[in-house]
């Protein structure tokens, strides 16, 4: 009974993996070895495609993975499967916080875990400014300062950050606008 | 609209647009579920996203489950939770159908070196509004910073972060005061 195995596949993943969508990952190339549902050339083509479409990558992923193993049924089966126990164990936390709210030892804890989930946040974010916006390869080969960075894309983001803070009529329009554009951007100008 | 048809739609706005991964989901909230909705403020956001990364799961569906639950009860979180995955199913099922190389269509990954730009910008921008909310005084800048820091440059886990730093905040403010 394929949709059953799915089920308990995804829900063990969902379970388990701690820490966002790419953490979801290993427990993926496992489920191939284990059922040979998919090849890991496969799941490599899906993660690509997780990433280049709308929705959180983990979720993405498993309906990819659903919808290759059992069609249709096959998709809506695994994604419920990995947002099972999420939905669970939010739950009883959301319940138990509201319970305690009042204690001093939970918003002291929460005193000390804001700051540091906006330095999570930060350091994803610079990890993918890296990524993005510097050629640390090309720099390493070349030496040459004026090579490390982007120049594209270091101008994009300069425009970028001047629509979306300091430029009244614009800096107030909805996020999705400035992604949309930035496509747009992406596509005219990649041969420049 | 009932507040659960209200929930189900919002999310999956919020899912449909999200490029790019869970953290770029986190500009989409603020503007939809904080400013638009008013269903939480920047400060639970960052609550949220702080048990999302300590828990199983997926971080956006952690925090859809969370906002859904408090507007309307256990079934507003699996209505909020079901919205957020909704265009998944649909966005994915179709180009697996549709298209065998998506992603390595030119025009795709194009777009998306614009799009990562974007992200950056975005996300660098919705750091700014929650570290006004969780950035109070000197030793919850010093948190941010060292948190910042070490998550850039070491592989240690996120759970070892905000169980420290949960850890901290009852250490220098509950055993801190009796002093």
């Amino acid at each position: 009974m394929i949709y059953l195995r799915l089920f308990y596949e995804f829900f063990k993943t969902g379970l388990f993996a701690v820490g966002g969508g790419l953490a979801t990952l290993p427990f993926l190339s496992q489920i191939a070895d284990e059922t040979g549902w998919y090849t890991h050339s496969q799941l490599a083509d899906m993660i690509a495609v997780s990433e280049s479409s709308p929705g959180p990558i983990g979720v993405n992923m498993a309906t990819y993975v659903g919808f290759t193993c059992a069609g249709i049924p096959g998709a809506v089966i695994a994604t419920l499967g990995l947002i099972a126990p999420s939905i669970i164990i939010i739950l009883m936390i959301a319940a138990f916080l509201e319970r305690f709210k009042e204690s001093k030892y939970v918003s002291s804890a929460f005193y000390g875990l804001r700051p540091a989930s906006t330095g999570l946040i930060a350091a994803a974010g610079l990890s993918v400014a890296v990524e993005t916006l510097m050629r640390l390869e090309v720099f390493s080969a070349s030496k040459n300062l004026l090579s490390l960075f982007d120049w594209k894309c270091i101008v994009l983001a300069a425009i970028l950050l001047i629509l979306t803070r300091w430029c009244k009529p614009t800096k107030n329009l909805h996020p999705i606008l400035f992604i949309l554009a930035s496509a747009v951007v992406g596509i005219v100008f990649a041969g420049v | 609209m009932p507040i659960l048809l209200d929930l189900f739609i919002t999310f999956a706005k919020v899912g449909v647009m999200t490029f790019g991964g869970g953290y770029a989901m986190l500009p989409i909230l603020q503007r939809e579920v904080v400013e638009n909705k008013h269903w939480a403020t920047d400060e639970e956001l960052t609550d949220y996203f702080a048990i999302g990364q300590c828990t199983p799961g997926v971080i956006a569906v952690n925090t859809a489950t969370f906002v859904g639950r408090k507007q309307a009860g256990v079934l507003g979180g699996v209505f909020t939770t079901f919205g957020v995955v909704f265009p998944s199913l649909v966005i994915i099922t179709a180009l697996a159908g549709l298209i065998s190389h998506f992603s390595d269509q030119p025009i795709v990954q194009n777009a998306f070196a614009g799009i990562r730009v974007c992200v950056c910008v975005l996300i660098f921008n919705s750091v700014l509004k929650l570290a006004k909310s969780s950035i109070v005084d000197k030793i919850t800048f010093f948190i941010f910073l060292l948190v910042t820091v070490l998550g850039f440059f070491t592989d240690l886990s996120p759970v070892l972060f905000v169980l420290l730093a949960g850890f901290a905040g009852i250490v220098l403010k509950v055993w801190g005061a009796k002093k």
